[in-house]
């Protein structure tokens, strides 16, 4: 049962304006994916939608729980409804697990800066890297750059998803789509198979050596585990990807969102607001980023 | 803006007859220590200590501070604060909160914290015994220009009281008929500045506290890290004293009916081994060396890059509460601008 919200009034206004009074949303459809991933669809219950661009965060609350920083999934073409993919891994997204259809959380966002998709990325190459719930971010980006309204857009398109074993894979209706596209080229992997999986094994950096790419027109975007990002860097080196087309994703735990609490500090850098996204270039000379 | 001298008894019953009116936080003696509390007479007052064991942080950024409620299916702010007066503040902490007013006031204003700024009606009060490990002075902030209501200093034995507010004014009318101070009180008042301003270099650093972030950019695999650390038992005293540490933790706290309760805040200090964690407990400062250096990087370099002042303002407390007897500023960045010149 949803309860409507408070009617308009002055200290609506005044609610409004503190940045961190979260709003109320519903929980659509409940998806889930893997032993400890599950992809959610909300809406706020104003009816407005998020507003959000590829690769940026909300902070989603469970009432009595807390609140956490959640990348949406979905992309902005979706208008007022918004994916986001959980993994359980604490009190909040623990909580979020016991969701269910027309069950309220609440929200605070988007925040920070996302992937470039109307910018660095335009009339380039792209060449996708996930690792792991990584994906969730990336598909956002992933689905906005394929969308018929935006594809002419960008050139070739190449994404490359790994994970740790065949039962973590993430979005696997996507990835049958991606699979059975023939304007793009999608490769995949995991760690470790099992009986079941005939594709590739190994980790993700094994991929990237095989990619097809021009370096002087290919933007990379990554998103992954800490642990990924050195070794895919490598690798994209020696394709001859140079710093500036370099874009990640990183990870920190933004407490507020908002510039605020100092949790997510990368040296000088403010994960919540200067990223999640980074160009490499900008985080080269920042020995705490990666 | 005016100028009133004031003998210390006049002081005094200006002092009571604020707390007649109101809530007074006045810097008082605790056994051999001094802090900001409650203040009951003007007696207690301590305008002559050194420093205080907690900077006046604590009221803009309680160590726990609830700052959004949630009930009937809703969060809503927290941000009703009563006005008083807090009396006694030295121009170092008046520094340290300026800075605080420019994290939390711009861009994204924080509201709670807006709330609690706003209430408070702030006497400075010039420095009249240095405690021994202050360098404000050598941080350009044994004096301050602004930020407050009232400047009270004290030339030789009697004090001048300079309001610089509507609201200053306004509780300066009770000494309205005090003298003015004359230009000989003025001009003894800049002696005591001038003499502040070396009083508070206690401790020496031996360069001008500009230079910091440009020596800082050369520093990051000096020994002195390690040679630190190795020593810190990660106990975040340091940033507890610090005037202008402000970083937080949040929690969700439920009342006993399990539908209402409140959001609060909570002092976090990047020295302790969980600050900068993530969820699956991939730690980016696992190390006692990374939080050690983290810590004086955010001091002298990204705070004053981001935002043109010193994240130091030298009150010293650090160096007096850790007790590893490793968080001296002035002996980690003398090390530092000797080496890198």
């Amino acid at each position: 049962m949803i309860q409507v919200a408070d009617e308009h009034s002055a200290a609506d206004d005044r609610i409004n304006e503190h940045i961190y009074v979260p709003e109320p949303a519903v929980t659509l459809a409940v998806e889930p994916m893997a032993p400890l991933d599950t992809c959610f669809e909300f809406q706020l219950e104003s009816g407005r939608s998020l507003g959000h661009m590829p690769g940026q965060f909300a902070q989603v609350t469970i009432q009595g729980i807390g609140e956490a920083p959640i990348s949406i999934a979905s992309s902005p073409d979706e208008q007022e409804r918004f994916r986001m993919l959980v993994r359980r891994m604490g009190n909040v997204t623990g909580a979020m697990h016991a969701l269910e259809p027309g069950d309220r959380v609440f929200m605070r966002g988007p925040f920070g800066h996302g992937f470039p998709v109307e910018s660095d990325m335009l009339g380039k190459d792209i060449l996708y890297v996930g690792g792991g719930c990584g994906m969730a971010p990336l598909r956002s980006a992933i689905a906005y750059t394929l969308d018929p309204r935006h594809r002419e857009k960008y050139g070739r398109i190449t994404i490359l998803y790994g994970c740790k074993e065949p039962r973590e894979r993430l979005f696997r209706g996507d990835l049958a789509d991606l699979r059975e596209r023939e304007d793009i080229a999608f490769r995949e992997t995991v760690d470790v198979g099992d009986e079941d999986w005939h594709g590739n094994t190994g980790v993700i950096t094994t991929l990237i050596p095989g990619v097809d790419l021009d370096p002087g027109r290919t933007v990379a975007v990554v998103c992954g585990p800490p642990a990924m990002y050195r070794f895919v860097i490598a690798e994209l080196e020696k394709k001859g990807l140079d710093d500036r087309q370099t874009f990640l994703s990183l990870e920190r735990h933004m407490k507020c969102g908002v510039g605020k609490c100092g949790r997510c500090q990368i040296n000088d850098l403010y994960c919540c607001q200067d990223g999640p996204v980074f160009r490499l270039a900008d985080i080269r000379n920042h020995p705490e980023a990666i | 803006m005016g100028v009133k001298r004031l003998e210390p008894e006049a002081l005094k019953t200006w002092v009571d007859g604020l707390i007649e009116l109101g809530r007074v936080v006045g810097v008082q003696a605790r056994e051999d220590r001094f802090v900001f509390d409650e203040l009951g007479e003007a007696e207690d007052l301590r305008l002559d200590y050194d420093t205080t064991v907690l900077p006046p942080k604590k009221y803009f950024l309680p160590p726990e501070d609830a700052f959004l409620e949630f009930k009937d299916g809703s969060y809503r702010p927290l941000d009703r604060a009563e006005p008083y007066v807090l009396l006694g503040v030295h121009p170092y902490d008046m520094a340290a909160i300026n800075q605080l007013d420019a994290i939390f006031l711009q861009g994204n204003t924080d509201t709670h914290y807006r709330a609690l700024r706003e209430a408070a009606a702030i006497v400075v009060t010039d420095v009249q015994n240095a405690s021994e490990n202050c360098f404000a002075g050598c941080m350009g902030t044994a004096t301050v220009e602004d930020g407050f209501d009232i400047l009270l200093t004290r030339v030789d034995d009697h004090y001048l009281l300079d309001w610089r507010t509507d609201r200053g004014e306004e509780l300066a009318v009770p000494v309205m008929e005090a003298p003015d101070a004359e230009r000989e009180d003025l001009l003894a008042r800049e002696r005591v500045w001038e003499k502040n301003r070396e009083l508070l270099q206690q401790l020496k650093l031996e360069v001008p506290p500009e230079t910091l972030p440009s020596i800082l950019a050369k520093s990051w695999d000096d020994p002195i890290w390690e040679d630190k650390a190795e020593l810190c038992f990660s106990c975040g005293s340091c940033n507890l004293v610090c005037p202008t540490c402000y970083c937080f933790d949040v929690h969700e706290d439920v009342n006993w009916d399990l539908s209402s309760g409140t959001r609060t805040r909570y002092w976090h200090a990047c020295m302790l081994e969980p600050f900068a964690r993530v969820a699956g407990g991939h730690n980016f400062r696992e190390q006692k060396v990374s939080r050690y250096r983290h810590r004086y990087y955010r001091k002298g370099k990204y705070i004053a890059d981001k935002y043109g002042m010193s994240g130091c303002v030298g009150c010293g407390r650090c160096i007096g509460s850790c007790p590893a007897k490793i968080a001296n500023p002035v002996e980690v960045y003398n090390h530092l601008a000797e080496v890198s010149s």
